[in-house]
């Protein structure tokens, strides 16, 4: 089994704040990685840096063996082979559901619209979303626009999917329908990073589970070992507190 | 929402009294508004009529069988302006999108671009446009530029698109600035470059968004267009002045505002609606 994403020894600040001290991670393929952690502990920030939306300070980053982290790579080639799906959607308003699908297959990917749209149709329906292929976003409810979204970073075939807290926005009811969704992506096999706050979630999904604090990951392992047996008094201590907000 | 109503349902005795009550306040409202109404228009109209010059004010403004007379001319003149309008107006689109985007864009490559762009915006969109169409008008003929036109009507044109094309880049620009950088974040991720994301993400939502603030440069720049009359054009405002210097009657003054007004009121109101619709579809927009 090969190694999709290797991280290494990477630091981020933000002015003089560090947001990533000095952390490392292995993503082998068929994996789901899931990031947990305090607001602020660095989890967003480490899945934009390794879609290059931010530029680390130090440390490598490896996709598939290449070194991302050289700044003579060419960004777009690289984000082509990663999906990222955001807290907030980020759907484009003026686009209709297929066309959000389809803009990165025709424009990058250089596809005919007519393979682009089928191919996306035949993943509107794989997620029960055939109906919605032509209405604009802000008529869909959340959970609807997120599994869109989900749709749209799947539509270039990444070779690894990032969630950001993809859930964040919904309320319960609509949380489990994007859940359902990337629970059956990763039984396809799809490799995956997610941050999250679902620890629910996080154990049925994740093979390993790494718990960030003050940037760095200071306790790893299986979802059993980090959530229902942590060793680091800190992971404890916020398994603690997400018990008492009812939400472990 | 009607027809998903229960078609039982018929309003209480309570709901039946609060509509009463909202009829009796909206009669009320009405009805001192339009005594409110009367007696302001009343009062000015009576300033007016009542004012010591009004009898040669009529005769010297407002003469019909004069306006009358008038009235080809001054048409044939806004025929000038509405060209000068439109075509003005489609060269100010390309070359404010063009300073618009040069103004946002952070390649290198185009760095001294970029200088220029915010210079240019600087220098026309602080300067009176009656001085840039004199300086225009009087200033390029005289540099006898071959295969220069001196024509005046060219060079009224050429000056009212210099400076409206700083005013518009700005408007734009403006547009493009609101866009949310996620949306960018998005395009990105899905692997579009720069260019593809201001082509085919910011771009279009960023006019969407503008197109009322553009509608109302749209009509200031066909009232703008009157100006180039300073340079002999014979427009509207150059026809009627033509006609009123001749006989020391102002009537074509009047009757070339009111052909103005005729165009401008529809558009304005037009824009009105346009941002009336804009900020009921952000409403909505803003309730996910």
């Amino acid at each position: 089994m090969s190694n999709v994403l290797e991280l290494v020894n990477i630091r981020k600040s933000f002015g003089t704040e560090l947001v990533l001290n000095n952390l490392s991670l292995v993503v082998p393929e068929h994996t789901a990685t899931a990031l947990i952690g305090a607001s602020g502990s660095g989890k967003s920030t480490l899945l934009r840096c390794i879609n290059l939306l931010e530029s680390i300070d130090d440390g490598r980053i490896f996709l598939d063996g290449d070194e991302i982290s050289d700044p003579l790579v060419n960004v777009d080639d690289v984000r082509r082979r990663l999906g990222m799906v955001f807290q907030s959607f980020n759907l484009f308003p003026h686009k209709t559901v297929l066309e959000n699908i389809t803009l990165s297959p025709i424009k990058v990917q250089g596809k005919s619209k007519d393979e682009a749209n089928t191919a996306a149709l035949e993943l509107l329906k794989r997620f029960d979303l055939s109906d919605k292929a032509d209405q604009y976003p802000d008529r869909l409810s959340g959970g609807q626009q997120q599994r869109v979204a989900i749709i749209r970073s799947l539509a270039v075939n990444p070779r690894l999917l990032l969630l950001d807290e993809v859930t964040s926005a919904l309320d319960p009811v609509l949380v489990n329908e994007v859940l359902t969704a990337v629970r059956d992506l990763k039984s396809d096999g799809m490799t995956m990073v997610l941050a999250t706050h679902e620890m629910g979630f996080a154990t049925q999904v994740a093979d390993e589970v790494c718990f960030l604090e003050s940037g760095n990951i200071i306790e790893r392992g299986t979802a059993d070992q980090v959530l229902h047996n942590p060793q680091n008094p800190k992971t404890q201590e916020f398994l603690k507190r997400v018990h008492q907000a009812g939400r472990l | 929402m009607s027809e998903k109503q229960n078609s039982a349902w018929s309003p209480s005795s309570r709901e039946i009294q609060r509509r009463q009550s909202r009829r009796a306040i909206s009669r009320k409202q009405a009805g001192i508004a339009a005594a409110s109404s009367i007696f302001v228009l009343g009062t000015l109209a009576l300033i007016l009529v009542t004012s010591p010059g009004w009898e040669t004010v009529k005769t010297t403004f407002f003469d019909i069988e004069y306006g009358k007379e008038v009235f080809p001319t001054v048409i044939k003149g806004l025929w000038i302006n509405l060209q000068l309008t439109f075509i003005g107006g489609a060269a100010i689109g390309v070359i404010a999108l063009g300073l618009a985007l040069l103004r946002t864009t952070k390649s290198p490559a185009l760095t001294p671009f970029r200088f220029l762009a915010t210079a240019y915006v600087d220098i026309f969109r602080g300067a009176p446009l009656i001085l840039i169409i004199l300086l225009v008008g009087f200033g390029v003929p005289a540099l006898g530029l071959k295969g220069v036109s001196s024509n005046v009507i060219f060079l009224g044109t050429v000056a009212v698109v210099l400076t409206y094309s700083a005013y518009v880049a700005e408007v734009i620009r403006s547009g493009i600035l609101s866009i949310h950088p996620s949306q960018r974040a998005a395009a990105r991720s899905l692997g579009l470059t720069s260019g593809q994301t201001m082509r085919f993400v910011v771009l279009p939502q960023a006019i969407r968004r503008v197109v009322p603030p553009l509608l109302n440069d749209f009509v200031s720049l066909l009232k703008d267009t009157g100006l180039v009359s300073i340079l002999g054009v014979t427009d509207a405002v150059r026809a009627a002045q033509i006609n009123a210097s001749r006989t020391f009657n102002y009537t074509p003054y009047v009757v070339a505002a009111i052909l103005f007004l005729l165009i401008t009121i529809p558009m304005t109101r037009y824009t009105d609606r346009a941002i009336r619709q804009r900020t009921s579809a952000q409403n909505s927009e803003g309730a996910i």
